[in-house]
């Protein structure tokens, strides 16, 4: 066990330490010198080399990098060339609106998916089944910003329940702040929901057709205390992989909807500073991604193992 | 796979059952027309459009849908139709050139990992979990960051983000054929690695990245959407349906209508990929046909 741990975490380590190279290297070949950015193009050069060497933009990029990765792991994340204060004060706030959104967007999905596929399976090769199917294969092909577009345009601008985008902020109570987030969490959900179904569905008539379930059968059990007790319990170890996986597409997609919504989360964080050429948010706020989207990786890993004692056993 | 193989491949008898069981097949039947539908009104709107797509026309603003104009107009005039039908051709490029990009490179590191093994097969599948970790949307940002924005440079990002998918998917189906005894008996007959990856183990996982291929285009096709729609895309004049959804949001209150027909000819054009992907896999796989 304690093998397979490490062997996982080290994995881990190495893909940030990769992940953080790349986006380092990115944002070098990234045309634009920051200096001049910040004083203007008019700038004296006298100016703009005294706040490159306070930037420490002077420095080699080697150096440069390490004290990046020195300073993340002291939680210090540099400073914003246009905002003028620490980077981690502002992805503090959007992060806020954009890992509610997330996580709201996967209890959805994981309901929905879950009603849907166990109700399919239960009705394999008839009716339901193939209703929930072709549902899901829709849900599937539906663009998520779409969705957003249509829920807007029926339920903020037709009937007026929702407002058509915007956060009130955490402040202005938990009711208004989730209600701001409904629309947006549901165009996220709808496409995983579907994926999730199927899975969820596939996984409960591998397991219908398992021994145990048989010998379940025969002495006795009725139909429905096999599918609660025995399948569905069986079945839901692939469903957790699937969603560990789905986080990251979850949180890519929230920011594509984010902007949809107007929400000023951490998609509209990343795309102000794009296009103000921010590298130092933009750099930080990939690299949290992709730490995050890691990071829930591993945890799920380290799920499944913990579940099936087999995965340990082949791989350490 | 072999029986893949050999229902795919040997006689004009085998072809033509395989081809029965084909039209009997209601995925593959349903996935195949709309997808003939997508590649038809591509190639008919390259000569014929009813109106030239990017032509204003300012006395005809948010027309109704009529005989003259048969999904209206949008605010500058321009023919709904016409923009969907010509946005049908940027689709399909996207498609077809990152899902190319991907199985060329991808598979061949996939193919390579399975013939040499050792520190080659741990590298391609280090790069894979890497590029995996990396969320699609953001290298496509970041990729956008350094090159600019536009349809090429989002067809590039999208199609690096298929080479691991290809690679991982070709690595494994590989190494299953790698185990099986037509190779070991072409490998006492003295073939190298890379005459056994041509002749023997490339042939009979065709199907395979034939089938994730299809998957794969209609990723790119929503992934594209995606990038247009976010205004990193493709960029004005090039009718793209992922634009056409941004402007239409602005436009919501004047004609709610304009969100629709983008919309409808994305989940359209998706829908019957993943249809003929699952078909085709159906019709491939033979283990799966039994457990339906």
């Amino acid at each position: 066990m304690s093998l397979f741990i490490a062997k996982r975490f080290a994995t881990l380590v190495l893909t940030l330490v990769f992940t953080s190279a790349i986006v380092f290297t990115v944002m070098e070949i990234l045309p634009g010198d920051p200096a001049l950015l910040i004083l203007g193009i008019d700038a004296p050069a006298e100016a703009v080399a005294s706040l490159r060497s306070q930037l420490g933009l002077d420095r080699p990029p080697v150096e440069r990098y390490l004290a990046w990765l020195g300073g993340i792991a002291a939680g210090e994340f540099g400073q914003s060339y246009t905002y003028q204060v620490p980077v981690w004060d502002l992805i503090g706030d959007r992060l806020a609106i954009t890992l509610p959104l997330t996580l709201f967007a996967m209890v959805l999905a994981i309901l929905a998916a879950l009603a849907m596929g166990i109700y399919a399976a239960a009705r394999h090769n008839r009716a339901g089944d193939l209703a929930v199917m072709t549902v899901s294969q829709v849900g599937i092909s539906i663009p998520n910003f779409w969705l957003g577009i249509l829920l807007i345009s029926a339920f903020a601008v037709g009937l007026g329940w929702f407002s058509a985008g915007g956060f009130p902020g955490w402040g202005a109570g938990i009711g208004p702040a989730l209600q701001a987030l409904l629309l947006p969490a549901i165009s996220l959900a709808v496409v995983q929901a579907a994926i999730l179904a199927r899975v969820t569905r596939s996984a409960m008539l591998e397991v219908m057709r398992e021994d145990f379930v048989r010998t379940a059968r025969a002495k006795g059990l009725s139909r429905r205390a096999v599918l609660w007790r025995h399948v569905v319990r069986n079945a839901l170890i692939p469903v957790i992989t699937i969603t560990g996986l789905q986080f990251g597409f979850l949180l890519t997609g929230a920011i594509v909807v984010e902007q949809v919504f107007n929400l000023p989360g951490l998609g509209r964080l990343v795309f102000s500073a794009i296009s103000d050429r921010d590298v130092e948010v933009v750099k930080n706020c990939v690299m949290l991604v992709a730490f995050l989207v890691i990071a829930i990786n591993f945890a799920v890993d380290m799920l499944y193992a913990a579940i099936d004692p087999r995965l340990k056993a082949a791989d350490a | 796979m072999a029986e893949a193989v050999a229902a795919t491949r040997p006689g004009a008898a085998a072809r033509r059952a395989w081809l029965a069981r084909a039209l009997r097949h209601p995925s593959f039947v349903a996935g195949g027309i709309l997808t003939l539908l997508l590649v038809g009104v591509a190639l008919l709107s390259l000569v014929w459009t009813p109106y030239e797509p990017t032509s204003m026309d300012l006395k005809a603003r948010y027309a109704p849908v009529s005989w003259s104009h048969l999904l209206g107009t949008d605010r500058f005039g321009r023919d709904v139709l016409s923009n969907i039908m010509a946005g049908a051709q940027l689709s399909i490029a996207v498609g077809v050139v990152a899902v190319l990009i991907g199985v060329t490179l991808g598979s061949a590191l996939g193919l390579w990992a399975a013939a040499r093994k050792g520190w080659v097969e741990e590298l391609v599948m280090r790069f894979s979990d890497f590029a995996f970790a990396f969320p699609a949307i953001l290298s496509a940002i970041m990729i956008t960051v350094i090159l600019g924005p536009g349809a090429v440079n989002s067809i590039l990002a999208i199609g690096i983000f298929n080479i691991p998918v290809f690679a991982r998917l070709t690595r494994a189906a590989a190494n299953s054929v790698w185990t099986r005894e037509f190779v070991l008996a072409a490998r006492a007959a003295g073939k190298g690695g890379f005459r056994i990856t041509v002749e023997h183990v490339l042939p009979n996982i065709l199907s395979v990245i034939l089938v994730q291929a299809t998957i794969q285009f209609a990723i790119a096709i929503l992934a594209e959407a995606a990038l247009s729609y976010l205004g990193i895309g493709s960029q004005p004049p090039q009718p793209s349906w992922g634009r056409m959804l941004n402007e239409a949001q602005l436009q919501m209150y004047k004609n709610a209508w304009l969100a629709i027909y983008p919309g409808i000819a994305i989940a359209v054009s998706v829908l019957g990929l993943n249809l003929l992907g699952d078909g085709l896999r159906d019709l491939t796989d033979p283990r799966l046909v039994r457990q339906r």
